[in-house]
């Protein structure tokens, strides 16, 4: 098939190059297909022999064929239809309701464990989708703000854990000042990273930042004698509030919360807890990010983002900025590492590998650089998603998939891609005196 | 080189010197910038006026020569030595000739992310700021204000609000002027600021650099093209070329200077070059 493609005229391709393309796939698919279907290994008494099994090449070419037909037909017209949905803003009288926006959205998050439909589940979604959100609100400091990539986010999280989880069974330290002694080594451990890599940019940050990463998980699982290894920490101590643990039974000289409050004792209690302990903090990230965007500060990393050498000349020291930009992010990974140690009592280097800061970056990008609101969005989406799925078992990871690739050709930018301007001069208080006219 | 030597100007440069590898880009460039003056330096293409920018403002390492600059409260600071940044809180600050904004911030963010270096204190490490203290709030309207004198000056008012990058051409030429003077500086250095600009946009430039001059008392010094506009404003002029300067005088001087004609003409019975107007 020789059918001239005409890429330039911009009118739909015909039907013609529609095929070629489609069959191009279809090749590639039955070459891929003759090491993935059509050779299976299969354990006979004389040993593990290869099975050649060629009848599931042919099929899966035609079925990549019709597929690839079908999409390249039905993309323009889909495209079509969805264009106002994605092209849709919100009304400028939606503008003023925006300050309302986050106050009522703590407000729902606060009441959710008294809903009705608040049992165990819910509130541990709940609590888990939280994590997330703190953990994107400090990577989105660092790559949303500050332009920084970062592919090892992860380590910071893990950072934070750990040392939530040696201080409190090293050390006996309560959960609150272990937590803030996970904020700061995490803080402290990005100021150390980010020194070697400050001239680097683009590509090469990425790939340092992924092996610092990996390194910080590397030396968690070999470090037997401070960290356990692979085996772990446990008996992390439990968040306790003023004091009070939410235990059935007092602990030797402690009371607990139903004790005190004369509340009847309800396993659910701890869990409630720890979803406001981390929705709390979470508020509290979110105001700070809010609240720095409108600070030198902040001013200084979007304008480090946007343009370094400009920056330079207006004499705003880049080192100072990008380190103040991880050292911020690595906080609030911090914070969310130490919550997690306490609330699964447990930590090992497996909760903190490549998949969790890929985990964290999709959400930053998903929802959009920059944006607090997108984050929370796509957190919800990415934690809650797989679990509305779980009916569908196995093709609950696809169909996440082609949940986000959508969204991402319709919306590249992320869910909330706008960027909010920090002030404007239009609502900035006039100057006093009256000008000469 | 007969020219009367000015007892304090405010920036003083000798010898300067660039070599990348074996190319002299720039060979021992004797210079002054004085306030309440505009100086401009001119050349054909690939003099290195550039360069001699870039070393001015710290970007680039000069590999001799000295840069003095005279500032009223810190006295005389050798700018060669500064770090990058450093050079621009002395109070010499740059444009560029491919005009470098912040272009997804507001035209009002980008004058306030320029008076960092004045607002970073105030914001005591962004506690008092997070906080949102009296004395933080008093600096950062102040700051407001700064931006708005000059969006005012520069009538830029109207677009304060929209996002830099969406501006036209002309108005991100003038966002930029705007964004290196509300940083106070003491000498402003501009990297050919008519490039692009119709003539009534550089007759507005020629305008408000004169207005500068006379209101705030600081040196402009300008590597401009246009030489209607150079010969038109400036003070004083410094002809390089092949990296080496070959004239510096008056306006009416360097236009009769054979040498300044035959460099940008290959002629020395060319006409008057101030006729020709720029060179692309």
């Amino acid at each position: 098939m020789a059918a001239p493609a005409s890429p330039s005229t911009g009118t739909p391709f015909p039907l013609a190059h529609r095929l070629r393309d489609a069959g191009i796939a279809g090749l590639v698919a039955m070459v891929l297909a003759i090491p993935f279907l059509g050779l299976r290994t299969v354990n006979l008494d004389q040993g593990l022999v290869v099975q050649a099994n060629l009848a599931y090449v042919p099929l899966a070419g035609v079925l990549v064929f019709l597929g690839r037909l079908i999409l390249g037909l039905l993309a323009a017209p889909l495209a079509k239809a969805v264009a106002p949905l994605t092209a849709w803003r919100p009304p400028a009288s939606a503008q003023r309701l925006r300050p309302w926006g986050g106050p009522l959205l703590v407000l729902a998050a606060m009441a959710l464990p008294f809903l009705p439909f608040a049992n165990r589940y819910v509130i541990d979604l709940g609590t888990t989708a939280l994590i997330y959100i703190l953990l994107a609100t400090g990577l989105n400091i660092t790559v949303g703000l500050a332009g920084l990539l970062d592919l090892g986010f992860a380590a910071f999280y893990a950072i934070g854990a750990y040392t939530c989880a040696l201080t409190t069974t090293q050390l006996h330290w309560g959960f609150w000042p272990a937590l803030a002694a996970g904020g700061l080594a995490s803080s402290l451990f990005a100021v150390l990273l980010s020194l070697p890599i400050l001239r680097l940019r683009g590509d090469y940050l990425a790939i340092v930042t992924l092996g610092f990463g990996e390194i910080t998980r590397i030396i968690i699982l070999n470090w037997q004698g401070l960290t356990g290894g692979p085996n772990g920490v446990s008996g992390i101590a439990r968040p306790t509030l003023f004091g009070l643990t939410f235990d059935r039974r007092a602990p030797a000289g402690g009371q607990t919360f139903s004790e005190v409050t004369g509340i009847a004792y309800a396993p659910e209690h701890r869990l409630i807890f720890l979803y406001l302990v981390i929705l709390a903090l979470t508020v509290l990230a979110a105001y700070t990010v809010a609240r720095l965007r409108r600070l030198p500060i902040g001013r200084a990393w979007e304008a480090l983002r946007e343009d370094e050498i400009a920056c330079r000349s207006l004499g705003i020291n880049p080192t100072m900025v990008k380190v103040s930009a991880y050292a911020t992010g690595a906080l609030m990974g911090g914070l969310a590492g130490c919550f997690f140690a306490a609330r699964q009592g447990f930590v090992s280097p497996e909760s903190f590998g490549f998949m969790e800061s890929a985990t964290i970056l999709a959400i930053v990008v998903l929802g959009g650089m920059g944006s607090q609101a997108g984050v929370i969005i796509a957190a919800l989406f990415i934690v809650v998603l797989p679990e509305l799925a779980r009916g569908f078992a196995d093709y609950r990871m696809l169909a996440f998939g082609l949940a986000m690739i959508l969204i991402m050709i319709w919306k590249p930018g992320g869910l909330l891609s706008g960027r909010l301007p920090t002030i404007r001069l239009s609502t900035a208080k006039p100057k006093p005196v009256a000008e000469a006219a | 080189m007969t020219e009367p030597l000015l007892d304090t100007p405010l920036l003083d440069v000798r010898g300067l010197t660039m070599r990348f590898g074996g190319l002299l880009a720039v060979d021992s460039v004797d210079l002054t910038a004085e306030r309440n003056r505009i100086t401009a330096l001119i050349g054909p293409n690939g003099a290195g006026k550039t360069t001699i920018f870039n070393c001015l403002t710290g970007f680039y390492k000069p590999t001799a020569g000295r840069l003095l600059l005279r500032h009223p409260t810190r006295g005389e600071i050798e700018l060669q030595t500064l770090k990058g940044y450093g050079v621009a809180r002395t109070g010499v600050v740059r444009t560029f000739q491919n005009i470098r904004l912040f272009p997804s911030m507001t035209v009002l963010e980008n004058l306030l992310v320029a008076q960092h270096q004045a607002l970073m204190p105030k914001s005591v490490f962004s506690l008092a700021g997070l906080l949102n203290l009296k004395g933080w709030r008093a600096a950062e309207e102040a700051a407001v204000d700064t931006a708005r004198d000059w969006l005012h000056r520069l009538d830029l008012l109207a677009v304060a609000d929209e996002e830099a990058g969406n501006l036209s051409y002309g108005m991100q030429r003038r966002v930029e002027i705007a964004r290196a003077m509300s940083t106070n500086p003491l000498l402003l250095c501009l990297d050919e600021p008519a490039a692009g600009l119709n003539p009534r946009e550089t007759r507005a430039l020629a305008e408000l650099l004169a207005g500068i001059r006379a209101e705030h008392g600081i040196g402009i010094l300008l590597i401009e093209h246009d030489m209607g506009l150079v010969m038109d404003i400036s003070d004083r002029i410094f002809v390089v070329d092949h990296g080496a300067r070959i004239a510096a005088g008056t306006p009416a001087e360097i236009r009769n200077d054979e040498r300044v004609i035959k460099a940008y003409l290959g002629e020395p019975d060319a006409e008057d070059m101030a006729a020709g107007g720029s060179a692309p």
